[in-house]
């Protein structure tokens, strides 16, 4: 179902939509923690930017993703301090207990899986993001028990 | 009421990424409420005070207890630990000696020159005033109302700033010719993307003192003749882009970014703009381009971005430690500033000292201090007694340095020399344990996902450079294989259209440099000498070492060890994943890698 009064409120932040396309599609992805089409194809009507330029942003950047996320998102970092530390080990162990991959939900929507190069606590390393809280120094049999917590 | 009295009490609390992830506010939270309890706010000027990161996050929560003009630091604080501090300490009037920061804490910060990163970990970032009363602005009202355009820029050019954002391009140059540059509207940049993995020195100077860096722009679009100013920053930072939306919020409430801004004839102001994970934004065709609201797709510089950037204007961008030495360079002169620093690289530079190294953190050092110094002295070396093998600088397009060129002074000049470059910062420190292989395999994968994929040779050449690697690091590799590496590396080299490319197979250079002796192992003896390549490695239990403490058995994720009690261990290889689980639980050095 199109949600056309979220889109407008964000929509009315931004006096010149052209221009900050980027910055409404952050807005709108914080909001539903992905990118749903047709809120895309209202928001290409409202602003009259192509659909096509919109997919081509969207695609370009890692950060949007057209694909609805699981109830918590666990991000591995795998920049260069954590990959040295270890975090390979961690994000399997996610991939065996959640059996998903990088990218991927689990069928019940709970959980999805995520990597990204860097998230600047290297002094933290292997460092763990689920949702909002950055857990450091992580152990495979860590993330095992930092995935308990979250149902 | 012991040593109190009637002077003030300030806590101070590490709320910087490290901080926080470590349970900063918590800690804040038991401060307070300790301090209500003890009645000590009632009696005496109490408080806590939030900080940014003053560096050493591997001893988070850090906090500063201030009785007056005496300061101690604890480390490791936790919430119960905050409630029996200003009970001993505040109440007691003894400090709680056993939690006080160590030898290792001083020797930290004994070779360290902190002169940008001075404020982080003092001052509360959310605070214009507490940066007012450190002279902050001052330098740019000076600017402004003292000097002239002109002269800023010779001042900056005289001081030997070099950009800090990895080229080391001299600053003062960059803004002379967009100065000069034909068109009356013209743009000051600042490159927060921070792309390089493995660093965060952009991201702790935004969180610690986000008013430098406004700051410094406020300075450069004076000189340069700009009024609109960008800062580029990454969404993988939402504490940096809070604080720094705060900062800037601030300042335009003061006059200090708008129109007359301090009662000038002066109009400036900045706006953010949120890159959305793409590393090939950072560098400065593609991340104007991104500001523009497009893909951030990289195109040819035969037009300088400084005649013609961002919509077709002058542009100049610089890194945001390059904007935050600015206002310490026109406070106390160029002279001061070239001072600091080696012959061609002048100034301090921070580095982000991370991986295999005891005391992780953000360290700024004198420009051409020996590698050895700010690898041993500040990181206080490798943990768990292994040996050093090398440290990587420069990121993806940086490269590896060996232990036989610990002696290096390290700046612009010399890490070039030996075969990488200063990139941004970033320092990863590897020991024995780290194959060189993977890691060179690591970066050109890293530069395989992030390529915009619109030339020829990066999309393609990296891609079979992966290739080549992995067979090497499953076993598959022969002598052809280095050899194709090398011309490869060449080829993507000269022909690639932007500094990704142009730059991605630095990594491998440099690891054939240094370390071919481990190539050579991969592809001839058919095994990984550090033990991380699974299809080249063998974990055995050597039994005269092993006292059957069964640390390894408890630790084996698939159950492949087994033993008795007191009795030397077993490793079934045809249920061993290799995940070296058993080796890193060892406090024997029983577990072998053959
Ligand atoms: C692929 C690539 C990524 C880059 N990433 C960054 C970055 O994250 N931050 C940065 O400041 N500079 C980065 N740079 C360098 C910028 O292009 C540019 O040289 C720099 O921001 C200029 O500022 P400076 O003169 O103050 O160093 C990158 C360059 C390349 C080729
Ligand atoms: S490398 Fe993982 S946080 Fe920087």
């Amino acid at each position: 179902m199109l949600d056309v009064e979220t889109i407008d409120s964000i929509l009315a932040k931004f006096p010149q939509p052209k221009g900050n396309l980027i910055a409404i599609l952050h807005e709108v992805q914080n909001h539903y923690r992905y990118l749903p089409e047709e809120e895309l194809r209202y928001i290409s009507k409202r602003t009259g930017v192509p659909i096509t330029q919109i997919y081509s942003i969207v695609n370009f950047y890692n950060r949007f993703s057209l694909k609805p996320k699981g109830k918590h998102v666990i991000c591995v970092c795998l920049g260069t301090a954590c990959h040295v530390k270890g975090a390979e080990k961690v994000i399997n162990e996610v991939k065996m207990k959640l059996n998903i991959d990088v990218g991927e939900t689990t069928d019940d929507m709970k959980y999805t899986l995520e990597e990204v190069r860097c998230i600047g606590a290297c002094s933290l390393a292997p460092a763990v993001v689920v949702d909002d809280t950055t857990y450091g120094k992580v152990t495979p049999k860590e993330m095992a028990s930092i995935l308990a917590k979250y149902k | 009421m012991g040593s109190t009295n009637d002077k003030e009490i300030v806590i101070s609390v590490c709320t910087g990424t490290g901080g926080i992830a470590a349970g900063a506010f918590k800690v804040i939270d038991a401060f307070e409420e300790a301090l209500e309890e003890h009645g000590l706010k009632a009696k005496f000027k109490s408080r806590t005070h939030k900080v940014g990161c003053r560096g050493f996050c591997a001893k988070d929560v850090l906090v500063d207890v201030a009785v007056g003009e005496d300061v101690v630091t604890y480390e490791f604080v936790t919430p119960e630990k905050a409630k029996a501090i200003v009970e001993k300490h505040l109440v007691g009037g003894e400090p709680v000696k056993k939690w006080l920061v160590k030898d290792d804490y001083h020797a930290f910060h004994t070779k360290q020159q902190r002169v940008v990163l001075h404020n982080c970990g003092r001052i509360d970032p959310e605070s214009i005033d507490e940066y007012i009363a450190t002279g902050g602005y001052k330098a740019a009202r000076k600017a402004i109302f003292e000097m002239e355009p002109e002269e800023i820029i010779q001042e900056i050019k005289n001081s030997g700033l070099r950009g800090r954002g990895g080229g080391g391009f001299p600053t003062g140059i960059k803004w002379e010719s967009c100065r000069r540059a034909a068109g009356t509207i013209k743009y000051v940049l600042c490159n927060a993307d921070e792309g390089d993995p493995g660093a965060f020195m952009d991201r702790s100077i935004i969180e610690g003192n986000p008013h430098a860096v406004i700051e410094g722009m406020i300075i450069g679009a004076y000189a340069i003749g700009s009024h609109e100013g960008f800062v580029y920053i990454r969404a993988e930072y939402p504490l940096a882009v809070d604080r720094l939306r705060l900062a800037l919020d601030q300042a335009r409430e003061r006059n200090f970014l708008g129109k007359n801004i301090f009662g000038s004839d002066f109009d400036f102001d900045i706006e953010i703009k949120l890159g959305a994970g793409a590393f090939v934004c950072g560098e400065s065709t593609a991340l104007m381009t991104s500001i523009e609201d497009k893909p951030g797709l990289p195109r040819p510089k035969y037009v300088h971005t400084t005649d013609k950037g961002l919509w077709g204007r002058p542009s100049n961008l610089n890194n945001v430690e390059t904007w935050a030495n600015v206002p310490l360079i026109i406070d106390r002169g160029a002279d001061w500033y070239a001072s600091i620093g080696s012959e061609q690289s002048k100034g301090t530079k921070i580095f982000s000292l991370v991986g295999k190294i005891k005391n992780t953190g953000l360290v700024e050092v004198p420009m051409g201090i020996p590698l050895k110094e700010i690898i041993f002295d500040i990181g206080g070396g490798i943990p768990k007694k292994k040996k050093f093998k090398a440290v990587q600088t420069g990121g993806p397009s940086g490269g590896c340095i060996p232990a036989s060129l610990l002696d290096l002074p390290v700046d612009f000049e010399n890490l070039s020399k030996a075969g990488s470059i200063m990139g941004s910062g970033g320092m990863i420190v590897m020991d024995e344990d780290t194959c060189m292989v993977d890691v060179a395999k690591y970066f050109v994968q890293f530069c395989v996902d992030e390529g915009c994929g619109q030339c020829t040779p990066c999309r393609e050449g990296l891609y079979h450079m992966v290739k080549l690697l992995t067979d090497i690091t499953e076993g598959r590799g022969t002598e052809e294989h280095i050899k194709l590496l090398e011309e490869l590396s060449e080829v993507i080299i000269d022909t690639s259209l932007c500094g990704l490319g142009k730059t991605a197979p630095n990594p491998v250079l440099s690891t054939l440099r240094y370390f071919r002796d481990e190539y050579e192992a991969h592809i001839f003896d058919k095994k990984c000498p550090a033990g991380v390549c699974r299809e080249l490695t063998t974990f055995v239990i050597d039994e005269k070492k092993c006292t059957g403490c069964t640390m390894c058995a408890r630790n084996c994720p698939v159950g492949a060890i087994t033993g008795e009690k007191k009795e030397p261990h077993l490793i079934d290889q045809s249920k061993c994943i290799k995940c070296r689980m058993c080796y890193e639980h060892c406090k024997f050095g029983a577990v072998l890698k053959m």
